[in-house]
């Protein structure tokens, strides 16, 4: 518990103490508002965590750190614990509570994990602090389908929404999914899951949109994933005539197990092919799977928003202004980070009035807070978006990735293939 | 597929399956009939035999899928030093962890087998970290049916099945002979019934204890190895999950006995194959452990179990 808190009270202090320079020099007349950020800033974390808050730093020098006439800072904490180097529950909870205890704090920006939310989210509720992510993708924290019993009620003590996400959710995958199936030809699908939060839920939503869309699903089935043998079940699938897969799964869930014995049991293309969500678009899944079983099953994933270098409009120029500005290419939710912070910033300004009429903190807050909530036809990097009533983008926009021959010691690699919408 | 046609698959699927248990199981049992310890960390060392047989391909310089002549002479020796080393690798639990608790409640000695149970994984993830790894294709897949005989049949069985029983099969029949018809053998089977009396005897216990861990060390060993060979995947924890299908393999036919451990092992990779195509994936660990409840009600020594020794 000593490190840790020590650790995130130095990491503070030092944030405080790099407060930008320039917005120190300009003239400031309604006073500072402070914005806090929080995931992890160490080890293997230090390159994503460094992407989203340049990601961030984008949004307020965009601005030139100011908003009508409130100066903006940065505050950036760490909410990793050094003995691990991963994200930590005490730790991130002590960060939500120094923002809460703030009185210049404004909006909470985090976190990184989606286990990390779970911790401050109700911290920030309580507060009527508005939190914005750049990454969380975990359906529960905002929504009912893909979550566990009670989600996400607990996370909002206060009975409101406090909590908002420029990043579609994880079940907008299964949904999004079908729709290629089906796009693609399929005719009869049979869907698999891990049992997990994550698999499951996407594969429950994939079910529904398909029987929806007039795609028959043979069947949703549980697998278990800790069995390094997933033949039975394939040669069932098999037997079912289905000319799809889908396996809502992550790499962790044995998914390159169901990919290589796909293609030993002779569940191949052009007869069966295979899908499946963004949990499995890592390399190291195609060295397990092997490139040949994944060729051979025409294997395809899809993926949350559009690859950076597809961007069109907003997007396009936030990634070349990026590249510009930082001198090297955006990490996964760098630009993720860029638009909450851009969100943010253009919700001050419309509630600026608010803000500066406010008797205490707690009000400032709340006017911040429902002025991200009622962010309308926002011109987002993946195109125009709205909040809907859980904090959620309203758009579907996914790319469609496919496995092809690549050179390198691997030998295949995921590929762009087509814009899902 | 007809309905034969997948019957006869999953049946395939199961032999495979259970064959797999069935090497892991005999190590249970053959602990078990010697001093009554449910070595929970058994499984593990299977797990560890895929891992000890993977850093012996690379040492011996093979990544690619074996051919011809290697198939002959590397793979058995493989083969060899992978049990050579998990033989002595459970000779040496039971050495440091097992030996000095002989005359201690039997509760001391299973807890400290959960413990190596812990270490061992523990061991494994430090060794090759926590993601999956992927086993190289060395065991050559041929599509039997199709590429051998022209047969265009909806079945397939491919070299890597033949494998797995071909291997396991001289296995288990060199151990039967072993216990059956050599001096160790017997030593092991008297000391089973009677620790004391086999002492009196002039039976070196302690010794036959040591040689009953290198023969199951050495089966865990070859396990391991089939099963990276087989399913190309391994995991630091999967140990626990072979190791919990393995006891009950070995409790369904009967702890102490080695046709037991066998035939349990089969039973249980036929079950939970068919319980996958005509049940649902879902309910299969259900399934399995229902029939064995099944069992221990109706025959609680299993299904090829002694009666009721006096030692129970």
């Amino acid at each position: 518990m000593r490190v840790p808190r020590i650790a995130a009270v130095a990491v503070a202090l030092f944030g405080l103490a790099a407060v930008s320079g320039d917005a120190a020099a300009q003239q400031c007349p309604k006073g500072k508002l402070r914005l806090y950020t929080s995931w992890p800033m160490q080890g293997a974390m230090l390159p994503e965590g460094t992407g989203m808050k340049n990601g961030v730093d984008l949004a307020v020098s965009e601005v030139n750190g100011t908003v009508a006439g409130f100066c903006l800072e940065i505050v950036n904490l760490d909410d990793a614990s050094p003995q691990t180097g991963k994200w930590d529950g005490a730790v991130e909870a002590e960060n939500a509570n120094k923002a809460v205890g703030d009185p210049l704090a404004i909006v909470y920006i985090g976190t990184y994990n989606s286990g990390a939310a779970k911790v401050s989210i109700p911290i920030t509720n309580r507060a009527h602090m508005a939190q914005v992510t750049p990454a969380n993708t975990y359906p529960g924290l905002t929504k009912k389908r893909g979550a566990a019993p009670g989600e996400p009620e607990i996370y909002r003590p206060g009975g409101f929404v406090n909590y908002f996400r420029p990043i579609p959710a994880d079940d907008i995958q299964g949904a999004v999914g079908a729709k290629w199936a089906k796009r693609l030809g399929a005719k009869k699908v049979y869907v698999i899951n891990d049992q997990e939060l994550y698999g499951k839920g996407i594969a429950d939503v994939f079910e529904a949109t398909a029987k929806k869309i007039g795609l028959p699903v043979v069947a949703n089935e549980g697998i278990d994933w800790k069995q390094p043998d997933q033949k039975p079940v394939l040669t069932k699938i098999r037997a079912s005539g289905a000319d799809l897969v889908y396996l809502g799964g992550v790499i962790e869930t044995g998914a390159q197990v169901v990919i290589r014995q796909m293609k030993e049991v002779g569940l191949t293309a052009p007869r069966t092919r295979f899908m499946g969500p963004d949990g499995l678009l890592e390399e190291e899944l195609l060295k397990g799977a092997t490139c040949d079983a994944a060729m051979a099953t025409d294997m395809r994933v899809t993926f949350a928003g559009l690859p950076f270098e597809k961007m069109r409009g907003v997007g396009a120029k936030t990634y070349e202004t990026y590249k510009a500005k930082f001198g090297k290419e955006p990490t996964s939710y760098a630009l993720y980070a860029a638009e909450g912070g851009r969100v943010i910033v253009d919700a001050i300004k419309r509630a600026a009035p608010e803000i500066e009429r406010a008797k205490d903190v707690a009000d400032k807050r709340e006017a911040l807070r429902k002025a991200i909530a009622s962010t309308k036809n926002y011109e987002g990097i993946n195109g125009k978006w709205s909040f809907d009533e859980n904090g959620d983008v309203d758009y579907d926009t996914m790319s469609g990735f496919k496995v092809v021959k690549a050179d390198g010691p691997v030998g295949c690699k995921f590929a762009f293939e087509t814009i899902l919408e | 597929m007809n309905w034969w046609e997948v019957l006869v698959q999953q049946t395939i699927n199961g032999l495979t399956r259970g064959a797999v248990f069935a090497l892991i199981a005999l190590g249970y049992t053959m602990v078990y009939g010697i001093i009554e310890l449910i070595n929970f960390a058994h499984g593990d060392v299977f797990m560890l035999g895929l891992f000890v047989s993977l850093a012996w391909f690379s040492l011996l310089g093979v990544t690619r899928t074996l051919t011809g002549w290697q198939l002959v002479t590397l793979l058995p020796l493989v083969f060899l030093l992978t049990m050579l080393t998990t033989a002595a690798l459970n000779v040496a639990i039971d050495r440091l962890a097992y030996r000095p608790l002989r005359r201690s409640p039997r509760l001391a000695p299973l807890i400290t087998a959960i413990g190596v149970s812990f270490m061992l994984e523990n061991l494994a993830l430090l060794w090759k970290g926590p993601a999956p790894i992927a086993y190289p294709d060395v065991f050559p897949s041929v599509d039997i049916l199709r590429e051998w005989f022209g047969v265009d049949s909806a079945i397939f069985l491919t070299t890597k099945d033949v494998l797995v029983v071909v291997a396991t099969i001289p296995l288990m029949i060199g151990l039967t002979y072993f216990v059956r018809r050599t001096r160790w053998g017997k030593a092991m089977r008297a000391t089973a019934q009677d620790r004391e009396t086999a002492q009196a005897m002039g039976i070196d216990v302690e010794r036959t204890i040591l040689v009953t861990f290198l023969v199951g060390g050495a089966l865990a060993g070859a396990a391991g190895l089939i099963q990276g060979m087989y399913y190309n995947i391994g995991m630091w924890w999967m140990g626990y999950q072979a190791g919990l299908r393995a006891f009950t393999a070995a409790v369904l036919g009967g702890i102490g006995s080695m046709g037991g451990a066998a035939l349990g092992g089969l039973v249980i990779g036929f079950l939970s194959a068919w319980s996958d195509q005509y049940i649902s994936a879902r309910w299969t660990n259900a399934i399995v452990f229902s029939i064995l409840i099944l069992v221990l009600v109706f025959r609680p020594r299993g299904l090829l179990g002694e009666p009721t020794s006096d030692k129970a």
